[in-house]
């Protein structure tokens, strides 16, 4: 529990800083490494022909988006095809198959980073390097990327002008995901990471038996597979490995990691779009505070940390609680639910693990998700459900606006205005949008999984029976539509079936949700600033607050009770029953 | 058409024609415009077709034959009861356009040709721009313009108004609309509108609701309706294949429950309702709305400007006291004005003498061989001469220096502080002379309306800036802003400063609505989001607002406005209340659903409800019945009070959001309690 409050207490001093940072560079101001980095963008920019006065309007910026992805995957898609060429190959790694690869492809690009693969038996470490860890940092950059010209479109501070999508790509990239990757890289390396271009060494174990030890670049790709909120590891086992993740400090290092940026963009947020224009007899001390967080940001940002603490809660006392079919075999279940987990982790850094990674879609794990108990497992299915707990890098920002506008366009009626966010008004057709973008995600948990449920090569990877097995296949499927990538494992899944329906659910759940994100805030972004007065609504308030989570957990939350109650709540009913 | 039809909401007969139009609206293709009620609809066929052959979709369990009987009549009064809502509010809008059209039999016309001709013409054959006399005791054929005679006209069917009023060529009081009746004397008319297409015919196409349109808001919120039938049917169909593996085979009439349970049938049912009846409440404050969209906005509006006279203030100048200058004594003063306005019939001038009897001054008695001045906009005085050649006059305080300096006299140093005094206090300064002596003043005072400084604080709280607008100059304004409490005033204001105001708010993002009756009024009238025309006003002003109101009172711009906002808080408490219930709902029919397979998941039943079928068929019958319940509420509106945003909005969170989660908990219970015995007896 201590170490637990220590990490978050962490996370909420580091996050201000970092995310002032972010404001910084996603407003074009002054920061301390201007000097060598807007030589090093400027070279880049006329390398590659960009005017980075050149604004976008929504349409082209979406457009250059899914573009420069596209270029990506194509290209990704050969080198994972051509791998088995003696390029940095030194373990002698095969090209990959078909389904796979395109699935991988998709997984990495969406920054989903679902594995259907061992990477120690599945990459070269050219794919490893040029694929993995490249697509880690440009999907990272990519999903930052709409997070700003979306707030941008929400700030309408410019009526047509969404940023240049270049710009921000490379900007993202050198000034916020390279700095912070070296210094977590050299962070684990110091923790015993390894990280080099070697053969796989073959020890003798003490048992006497031989054993594979993996090498290879690992502490670079671990950095940012937190960073940028990928969480695909360079080991199949990902971060519950000591390779990958060797102690508590390096288990804390991953979670700050991963959380930090996340937190930022809502911090980002808050300080980009208009605040309410306080009026001026408001104490000196309120608008210090003020100037920290940003109102509008605050209220995201508390509304996501109460969803956190409450999905936390449940997870730790659920794993805390134990496992009863194995006190009734004899085992002590004193120190929680320990099946699956590490020992140098315990439960409590491994319920936030799991809680964090889901919430924030990493999709790392340090511990295995299927043997979590059936409550504690609902949790991060539940997270990635909802997919906006802070969520991936950017993108749960987005979708907690979605549901902010939901509540806008509630309260607002509730209170005799029609609605109107950040000054703008929410019309028919933002809400047309909204609620397209809201449908999505359970159209694609759902759909997926009923027609995974109802095939023979669906039901084919299913290695659990019953509500066990359901759960399974929720959690690959929200888990794919959610971006996350964690996997709850035990589910067969490097078949056609599953590499093509968990690809088209990231390529969906990713891009769709992107296209109309943009489409609301450049549609938002034209619209006439409205007047505030003593009759608005008011986003910044507690009540506002509260009635977000209730909004999120009845609507979001809802749409899965009955598979949920299929699923882990079933499960647990018949484990404690 | 008067105020006094307020109280009940449903009378006999509307009752009858609702549960007509119920049935009639059962029509899928008038349906279909509701996309929430018809998916209810198709989840009824659905149903009956399994009540027929229970087995067409492979169910064959036991004894579903009854079960889906009984969920196919409940869904059919879902429907039903859903219609008769809408039907009920348009019963209400129909019983008023009853009585409008019974105004508007047709009647006989006098059409004047060019020749001065009368030919006598059926009215519905008047064109526009036809000249028609009209004489006293018959009906004004159609709307129009006076362009000769002067007379006064029963408004009554029209504003529900008895006393008659003056209607004259020129100026604001020409306008004279179709259907009502001419008692003194004689009218020429030019007709300003076609057949058909009469303010009255207008009138009668709103409030029966023929021409109402879907406001924005109301589309806006249609669609997260949609939207959420559509997530909530995703749930429901890929349950089936879900369930399949799970072990539990769903019976379809099951799935179509928890489908029609879920959709927002609450709201989605009552939706057109409360804008109906929206629309009808502003009626029935003898207000026309010309669409629900200017109700809607309404609610919005965050300027308001109001002319000074007749709105904030009576307009009539009383007497207050008499102000003499130096050397005068007050006496004198007080007798020269009383003299002065003893023939004079203006308020101004009754108040006057009223106000010298109270001081003791013995009034005159009239008498034949005086000659009486009459006030005109030339002169801007009035008067009397005396017979002893006295002249005494009353005005302007310019007019009547003007006129003394022509008369030789001279002007006293302390008359422009007297003047100055009484503008500073708000009042009006009316100054008095005899012959080529000033007197002193009158002072006249505008009597701000009881009661609208409490008007405008209510408004302020609710975030609306009022600015008033006035002929006076900047200190009289400012006086009586002051104490009417108005946040902001215009002195001095043209009709031309009316739309630059207007247009310098809306270019603040503020919504603005002001009242206005002349011709000048109408481009400010058309720029501003709501513009309330009086029906005394000009033709070109009502053409020009979004409402017209009937008893030309420019005060209720502030019951529309909190009318607009009802309306809009009404849609959004139903819309929480609504989805507020389904968490009810789950917890009854999920572990109704699956207890049969699933034993362990009864832990879920927390409402302890008796069976499967009973609870299923407890929380459907609960979603039905929910929404006549509803009714008085969508009809009347959610109860309004003046109050800053965040607590109203805890306000309603609290009463229709935490009522809403709770309420259905109770309500299935109940329901369940009445029904499962009953169930046993049928064998489920």
């Amino acid at each position: 529990m201590f170490q637990i409050l220590m990490t978050l207490l962490i996370f909420i001093i580091i996050v201000i800083p970092i995310g002032m940072y972010m404001y910084r560079i996603a407003t074009y101001q002054k920061t301390f490494a201007d000097p060598v980095l807007n030589r090093l963008d400027n070279g880049i920019f006329k390398v590659c022909g960009i005017d980075p006065q050149n604004g976008m309007g929504w349409k082209k910026y979406v457009l250059s988006l899914v573009l420069t992805n596209a270029f990506m995957v194509f290209v990704g898609y050969i080198i994972l095809r051509i791998q088995f060429l003696p390029i940095f190959n030194p373990n002698g790694i095969s090209g990959m198959e078909e389904s796979l690869s395109f699935n991988t492809i998709i997984s990495f690009m969406t920054n989903t980073n679902l594995q259907h693969y061992a990477g120690e038996s599945g990459l070269s470490y050219l794919s490893q390097m040029s694929v993995i860890t490249f697509m880690m940092f440009t999907s990272a950059a990519s999903g930052y990327a709409a997070c700003v010209a979306f707030v941008r479109g929400l700030a309408g501070k410019d009526k047509k002008n969404m940023g240049n999508f270049y710009v921000d790509l490379v900007r993202v990239t050198t000034r916020i995901l390279l700095p912070l990757s070296i210094i977590v890289t050299l962070l684990l390396v110091w923790q015993g990471v390894p990280q080099n271009l070697s053969q796989n060494v073959t020890v003798k174990t003490l048992e006497g038996t031989m054993q594979d030890i993996a090498m290879g670049p690992i502490a670079a790709l671990e950095s940012i597979k937190h960073i940028g909120t990928n969480g695909g590891g360079f080991l199949g086992a990902n971060s519950s490995t000591p390779l990958e993740n060797p102690t508590i400090i390096s288990n804390i290092i991953e979670l700050l990691s991963m959380m930090i940026l996340p937190g930022a963009c809502v911090i980002m947020f808050g300080k980009m779009v208009r605040d309410r224009k306080s009026s001026n007899n408001v104490p000196n001390a309120i608008k210090a505070r003020k100037s920290l967080f940003g109102r509008e940001g605050r209220t995201v940002f508390v509304a996501m940390s109460i969803i956190f603490l409450i999905g936390l809660f449940v997870c730790y006392y659920a794993e805390m609680a134990g496992n009863p079919a194995l006190v009734n075999a004899g085992l002590s279940q004193s120190m929680g639910n320990m099946e699956g987990k590490e020992v140098r982790f315990g439960v409590s850094q491994s319920a936030l693990f799991t809680t964090v990674t889901t919430s924030f879609t990493t999709g790392t794990v340090n511990n295995m998700h299927d043997t979590l108990t059936p409550l504690g497992g609902m949790i991060p299915l539940l997270h990635m459900m909802l997919n906006l707990v802070f969520g991936g890098k950017g993108v749960g920002l987005m979708n907690m606006i979605m549901y902010v506008i939901l509540t806008v366009f509630i309260c607002g009626l509730m209170i005799g205005r029609t609605p109107e966010y950040l000054g703008k008004k929410i019309e028919g057709k933002e809400m047309k949008l909204t609620a397209l973008c809201i449908i999505i995600h359970p159209l694609l948990i759902l759909a997926f999984s009923a027609i995974a449920v109802a095939t023979k090569s669906g039901l084919a990877g299913i290695t659990n029976e019953g509500f066990h097995g359901l759960s399974q296949v929720l959690y690959e499927y929200s888990s794919s539509a959610a971006n996350n990538g964690s996997g709850f494992e035990g589910l067969a899944d490097n078949t056609l079936f599953w590499n093509i329906t968990t690809g088209l659910a990231m390529f969906f759940g990713r891009y769709l949700s992107i296209v109309i994100q943009l489409a609301i805030a450049g549609s938002i972004m034209r619209k006439q600033f409205v007047n505030e007065s003593a009759g608005t609504l008011r986003t910044d308030t507690t009540t506002f607050t509260i009635a977000l989570v209730l909004i999120v957990y009845i609507f979001a939350g809802l749409t899965f009770f009955p598979v949920l109650s299929l699923g882990p709540v079933a499960e647990h009913l018949t484990l404690w029953g | 058409m008067s105020k006094s039809k307020k109280g009940n909401f449903i009378t006999g007969k509307i009752l009858t024609s609702a549960i007509k139009g119920a049935f009639v609206k059962l029509n899928p293709l008038y349906m279909i415009k509701n996309p929430v009620m018809f998916v209810v609809e198709l989840g009824f066929f659905i149903t009956l077709l399994l009540s027929i052959f229970p087995s067409i979709f492979g169910d064959n369990s036991g004894n579903l034959g009854a079960y889906n009987i009984i969920v196919c009549v409940v869904l059919f009064i879902t429907v039903l009861f859903a219609n008769f809502a809408e039907s009920v509010a348009e019963g209400r809008g129909k019983a008023q356009a009853e009585s409008l059209k019974k105004t508007q039999k047709d009647t006989k016309a006098r059409l004047l040709s060019e020749d001065g001709s009368e030919t006598i013409i059926s009215s519905s054959e008047l064109k526009k721009g036809d000249i028609v006399m009209v004489y006293a005791g018959e009906l004004i054929p159609n709307d129009g313009e006076v362009i000769e005679g002067i007379a006064s006209v029963d408004e009554s069917a029209i504003t529900g108004e008895s006393a008659p009023v003056v209607r004259e060529s020129g100026g604001d009081f020409c306008s004279v609309t179709g259907g009502t009746t001419v008692v003194s004397d004689w009218l020429k008319i030019r007709i300003t509108s076609n057949p058909g297409d009469s303010f009255l015919d207008h009138m009668i196409a709103l409030v029966e609701g023929a021409s109402r349109k879907k406001t924005p808001n109301e589309i806006a919120l249609n669609t997260l309706l949609v939207s959420l039938t559509i997530i909530f049917m995703i749930v429901i169909v890929t349950l089936y294949p879900i369930g399949v593996y799970s072990g539990v085979q769903l019976p379809i009439s099951t799935l179509i429950a928890l489908a029609v349970c879920l959709i927002p049938t609450t709201i989605g049912g009552l939706l057109s309702a409360i804008g109906i009846a929206g629309m009808d409440r502003v009626t029935r404050f003898n207000v026309i709305a010309m669409s629900g969209k200017a109700v809607e906005a309404c609610g919005d509006v965050d300027t308001m400007i109001l002319d000074k006279t007749g709105t904030i203030t009576f307009g009539n100048r009383l007497a207050a006291d008499f102000l003499p200058v130096k050397g005068i004594d007050k006496q004198s003063l007080i007798e020269a004005a009383v003299m002065a306005s003893v023939y004079d019939e203006t308020p101004e001038g009754k108040s006057t003498v009223e106000l010298g009897r109270k001081l003791g001054i013995k009034i005159p008695e009239l008498r034949k061989d005086v000659v009486i001045i009459e006030f005109t906009a030339q002169t801007r005085m009035s008067g009397i001469n005396l017979p002893n050649g006295t002249k005494i006059r009353k005005g302007a305080s310019e007019a009547i220096a003007e006129y003394v300096k022509q008369q030789g006299g001279i002007i006293p140093d302390d008359l422009k502080k007297q003047v100055d005094e009484v503008s500073t206090l708000g009042g009006t300064p009316l100054t008095v002379c005899s012959d080529n002596r000033i007197l002193g003043v009158i002072y006249l005072k505008d009597t701000v309306k009881p009661g609208m400084r409490e008007r405008f604080d209510r408004l302020r709280a609710i975030g609306i800036k009022t600015i008033m607008c006035t002929g006076d100059n900047p200190l009289t304004a400012a006086t009586i802003a002051s104490e009417a409490g108005v946040d902001d005033f215009i002195a001095e204001c043209k009709p031309e400063d009316k739309i630059d105001v207007i247009k310098r708010e809306q270019g603040k993002g503020k919504i603005v609505a002001m009242t206005g009756d002349g011709t000048n009024d109408a481009p400010a009238l058309a720029q501003a989001n709501v513009g309330i025309a009086m029906n005394s006003g000009t033709t070109a002003a009502k053409e020009a607002a979004n409402m017209v109101d009937l008893d030309s009172d420019p005060t209720k711009i502030l019951e529309v406005v909190e009318i607009g906002k009802q309306m809009l808080i009404t849609r959004g408490s139903l819309t929480t209340f609504s989805i507020a219930n389904d968490i009810a709902k789950y917890f009854a029919i999920i572990p109704a659903m699956f207890m049969l397979g699933i034993p362990q998941l009864k832990v879920l039943n927390i409402m302890n409800l008796s069976t499967q079928y009973s609870a299923i068929l407890s929380a459907l019958i609960f979603n039905a019945i929910i929404i006549p319940c509803l009714i008085p509420l969508a009809m009347k509106g959610v109860k309004y009070r003046p109050m800053s945003s965040s607590k109203m909005l805890i306000r309603n969170l609290l009463i229709y959001g935490l009522g809403g989660i709770i309420t259905p908990f109770v309500g299935i219970k109940i329901i369940d309690l009445i029904i499962a015995p009953l169930l046993s007896l049928i064998g489920l």
